[in-house]
């Protein structure tokens, strides 16, 4: 199976820990993600708070390379961009008149015929090519699945799962054999964007995530958005977890839970590239009783 | 030789403005068949009228053609004056050149050409027109009220009044409906079973009134002034007329399992049990999908094996005086009706996640159904209500504990079209106000918060009481919706924003009450096509004027009061209820009915009984008639329309193969005519 991919800032950089386990995944599943060739800044949070026309040129510029391409459909692992191409191309195709200035600027025209996937419809949709590849059933984890705001919202972009109450990542965390735990702060916001303007801001809400998640119960807290990794991970030092007493809690990115399920090496994951260290779960997950990894997969 | 008359009215500048009314009467002059053509500045007016009246003497027109506004505005005021003049008022017809014309061009010639046009072809049509009689019905003057809660019982007991006689159908084993689950009423904070039970009374012991509980409504057949109906009585498994109402029963049943409706879930009651104590008529009902005995029966049936012992069956032999029976069915009776009031009242927003309709996307981050304390606000009312759970005392159904905090969201559901309601439930701004104030009377030192998109207090005294619940009483008031609330230790979180501060907030309470948004009872659609009536897309009743016929539908006989229309408080559902009544008796004040002659006519000579028109007939008005010989034998079976129900919509001549229906005033021949006149 071929799907566009559509990278967008971070899987090179900062959440290069999400596009190793990415990677990791899809090639084992047999899965070539397709780089869109020559793709551009998505516009989250700069362009489209400065200039609208901006805001969705930028992201309708790469719908537009993705069809040019042959491209049905083009996946992107972050929230961000997933929120960003989706309104490009809703925006584009409910307003004639914004897709003609649209395609003036972008000097190519656009068809709105490629779909716009997240990590987790991708990884949901592949469960059937997963189940048979599980090494291990993640028995007894709990796990706090977190969406944040742009996976979900707004909600008559993305059209995915339920905007208040989503339970796509809960089925997945599920079909690899993990208890995903009831918690309250699962569509609350992390701070986003506001990661070096608004440092404060974000360990605020970071903090309010991370001990609802512990309260819970849960040994680890599953993403599927690098921005939320990074706040809650990259910032969770400053929350001052240790000083009240509470243990860190790892923050896991989905297709590193999956991979791990399916028996990945941990560091082809890029597990040990985190904040805050999962070594101990990891540890743990891999002492549960499990199949040897299949030849070539691990 | 046609002598038809044209008169063309200026509505003073309204058509005058646009259209050369006098060159519309001049080009109109030499129309073959036009006797008489004229133009005047207003002729709805008296003076306009008798232009009219002894144009028809002086020039013996055998038609009438007035091109003016709409046929809405003024066809009745034309038709009288040609009837006065001893013409047949069915041969005037209007030109609608004010609606049709005038208002919505400026081009004055091309305007006057166009209005020609419309003159000429109700000329033409007018040549064709036959004179009509208008249709007698006879009237049975017997009302059927369907819902026995306030709004029903109100229009029952003044068409009681008005001395006739009343069917009271309602589906419950009492009659009392919602009003009798509220606490205290708004704005006067007066008991509500207080007030209520005497009206109960009333209509059950009312001599005109014949009150059929624990019975629905199945099928209607027949038109205005000639219903009959088909009501099913429920088994109850308790004779009526044998029981006391002694109890006893309710006392000795062992299954008491079963939520209690009357008191929104927060109690269990027996199998065998009354609604209430206050109950009308007082007396039990068996709940069979809850009873031993029935269950028992249940499974034997299909195991397809009679039942090899009596299971349970205590309340059988509690009873003194043998009134309890597990033998008897679902009873089918027929009863003729003149008119039908539908008052079917509300249920409320059932707030969570799963939802009967997929439109409804019910905020399950509001925790109702997961957490005890969050409740809705008929719950609120059997908490504070003293026949309730407990005893008129507000505690906190999870641990009966007195609430220090209780949050009010306003608004949940309605006003918000992302979740599917757009509507105002109307109530809600009025019992919440209610609810703060019967809470901080009750809990002394606890703290009631509002959460309020903007205060709708428009009737008599309301805005005052709100104004008390927050000044008095000291209910907190936040402007601002609430986005979700969930458990954090023994408190419960509720996030909200307050938008006159500009921020967001957090309130730890320790009992959630949402008042939930109005909506019609389930099965009010299915109701609605039993009656042929129409609905909106929530599905309450459509009147058939918002504003100048709101109790009527739009099929003859049918009549609405309360909240199936629209969501309505109890002074309003009164007041609705006896305009209703006023209709009915209207209606029955005459022994025959005069309807418009404008209904379908099948010739049957030529129908072939297809039946394309019976399958379409949206009023079910076209019948089957056995066409017999002279020995008795059937020859065929055609179509014929009975003239009380067709609302002559002229969909049946449409779609006949053989042309055979024909709308009478609207016929083939005519409609033709009209239409060929354009293109001279």
């Amino acid at each position: 199976m071929k799907i566009g991919y559509y990278p967008g800032c971070s899987m090179h950089a900062t959440a290069k820990d999400y596009g190793e386990s990415l990677s990791g995944v899809t090639q084992a599943l047999g899965v070539e993600l397709q780089e869109v060739p020559d793709w551009a800044c998505c516009g989250a949070s700069s362009a489209h708070v400065t200039n609208h026309l901006l805001g969705v040129a930028l992201p309708a510029r790469t719908l537009a390379t993705a069809e040019e391409h042959g491209m049905d459909r083009i996946m992107t692992p972050c929230a961000a961009c997933y929120g960003r191409l989706c309104s490009a191309a809703v925006e584009t195709g409910q307003d004639p008149e914004l897709k003609r200035e649209v395609e003036e600027v972008i000097g190519h025209p656009l068809q709105g015929s490629v779909q716009v996937l997240n990590i987790v419809e991708l990884l949901q949709e592949l469960l059937p090519q997963v189940e048979p590849l599980l090494v291990r059933r993640l028995e007894g984890l709990k796990l706090a699945c977190y969406y944040g705001c742009l996976l979900l919202r707004p909600h008559k972009v993305t059209g995915f799962d339920d905007p208040e109450q989503p339970e796509s990542m809960e089925a997945l965390v599920r079909a690899v054999g993990a208890q995903p735990v009831a918690w309250n702060k699962r569509v609350e916001c992390c701070g986003a964007g506001f990661s070096l303007a608004r440092t404060g801001s974000v360990i605020r809400l970071g903090r309010g995530i991370l001990d609802d998640a512990a309260a819970a119960g849960a040994d680890a807290v599953v993403v599927a958005c690098p921005m939320c990794h990074s706040n809650l991970d990259m910032r969770q030092a400053a929350m001052n977890r240790k000083q009240r007493g509470l243990p860190e809690l790892p923050v896991l990115y989905a297709t590193q839970v999956v991979g791990l399920a399916m028996g990945l090496d941990p560091s082809s994951l890029g597990l040990q590239r985190h904040f805050v260290s999962a070594q101990a779960l990891v540890e743990r997950i891999l002492a549960l009783p499990g199949a040897t990894p299949a030849e070539g997969v691990a | 030789m046609a002598r038809v008359g044209v008169f063309v009215c200026h509505c003073g500048e309204n058509i005058g403005r646009t259209v050369d009314c006098a060159g519309v009467a001049d080009a109109l002059r030499d129309h073959p068949g036009v006797a008489h053509s004229c133009d005047y500045k207003y002729m709805c007016s008296d003076p306009g009228q008798q232009l009219i009246k002894d144009a028809i003497k002086e020039h013996r027109l055998d038609g009438v053609v007035v091109s003016a506004c709409s046929p809405h505005m003024h066809e009745k005021t034309f038709r009288r004056a040609t009837s006065q003049a001893d013409l047949n008022p069915f041969l005037m017809e209007m030109a609608n050149i004010r609606e049709q014309c005038a208002w919505i061009h400026e081009d004055r010639p091309l305007a006057t050409a166009k209005a020609t046009d419309l003159v000429r072809t109700l000329v033409e049509k007018v040549k064709r027109n036959r004179p009509l009689v208008p249709i007698q019905v006879p009237v049975t003057p017997r009302a059927l009220v369907i819902g026995g809660g306030i709004a029903g019982i109100q229009a029952a007991l003044d068409i009681a009044e008005g001395g006739r006689e009343v069917i009271l159908v309602e589906k419950e084993p009492s009659v009392g409906g919602h009003m009798s689950q509220l606490s205290e009423t708004f704005p006067t904070l007066d008991c509500s079973q207080c007030i209520l039970t005497p009206r109960m009374v009333d209509a059950a012991q009312h001599p005109m009134i014949t009150l059929l509980t624990w019975s629905e409504v199945e099928k209607v057949d027949g038109y205005i002034g000639n219903f009959e109906v088909t009501i099913r009585r429920k088994a109850r498994s308790v004779d009526l007329d044998a029981c006391t109402g002694c109890q006893e029963c309710t006392e000795v049943c062992p299954s008491k399992r079963t939520l209690d409706e009357f008191d929104t879930g927060l109690r269990k009651r027996t199998a065998i049990y009354t609604p209430f104590p206050q109950a009308i008529p007082n007396k039990p009902v068996i709940d069979r999908p809850a009873c031993l005995y029935f269950k028992a029966a249940e499974r034997a049936k299909a195991r397809g094996k009679p039942m090899k012992k009596m299971v349970c069956g205590k309340c059988a032999e509690a009873c003194g005086v043998k009134a309890i029976s597990f033998d008897g069915e679902d009873e089918l009776v027929v009863e003729k009706v003149g008119a039908i009031v539908v008052a079917t009242g509300f249920q409320l927003y059932q707030v969570g996640k799963q939802q009967p309709e997929p439109y409804l996307r019910g905020y399950g981050e509001y925790g109702y159904g997961e957490d005890p304390d969050i409740i809705d606000g008929l719950q609120f009312e059997r908490l504070a209500s003293a026949s309730g759970p407990t005893g008129g005392r507000i505690l906190k159904p999870s641990d009966g504990e007195p609430p220090q905090t209780v949050v009010f969201v306003q608004c949940t559901g309605s006003r918000d079209p992302a979740k599917g309601i757009e509507y105002c439930s109307g109530v809600c701004c009025m019992y919440t106000a209610k609810h703060a104030m019967l809470y901080q009377h009750s809990v002394h030192g606890g703290q009631a918060v509002v959460f309020y998109m903007d205060i709708r207090a428009t009737g008599k005294g309301y805005e005052v009481f709100t104004r008390r619940a927050a000044e008095e009483a000291g209910a907190d008031y936040v402007r601002g919706r609430v986005s979700s609330i969930y458990r954090v230790g023994d408190k419960l979180r509720v996030l909200g924003m307050d938008t006159l501060m500009g921020e967001p907030c957090e309130v730890d309470a320790d009992l959630v009450v949402l008042a939930t948004a109005i909506r019609p009872q389930p099965g009010i659609k299915e109701l609605a096509q039993t009656l042929s009536i129409s609905y909106d897309q929530h599905g309450f009743l459509n009147e058939a004027h918002p504003k100048l016929r709101p109790v009527e539908t739009n099929t003859a006989g049918v009549y609405l009061a309360g909240c199936s229309q629209a969501p309505r408080d109890i002074p309003d559902s009164v007041a609705m209820a006896s305009a209703t009544a006023s209709k009915v008796l209207a209606l029955f004040s005459r022994d025959q009915l005069e309807r418009e002659p404008q209904v379908a006519q099948v010739d049957a000579d030529s129908c072939a009984g297809c039946f394309h028109c019976e399958r379409v007939c949206p009023y079910g008005a076209i019948e089957r008639l056995e066409v017999r010989d002279r020995r008795g034998q059937v020859l065929k079976v055609i179509a014929q329309v009975n003239q009380g129900v067709c609302q002559g919509c002229g969909t049946c001549p449409a779609v006949c193969p053989s042309k055979s229906v024909q709308l009478d005033g609207f016929t083939d021949e005519q409609v033709f005519a009209a239409i060929q006149a354009l293109s001279i």
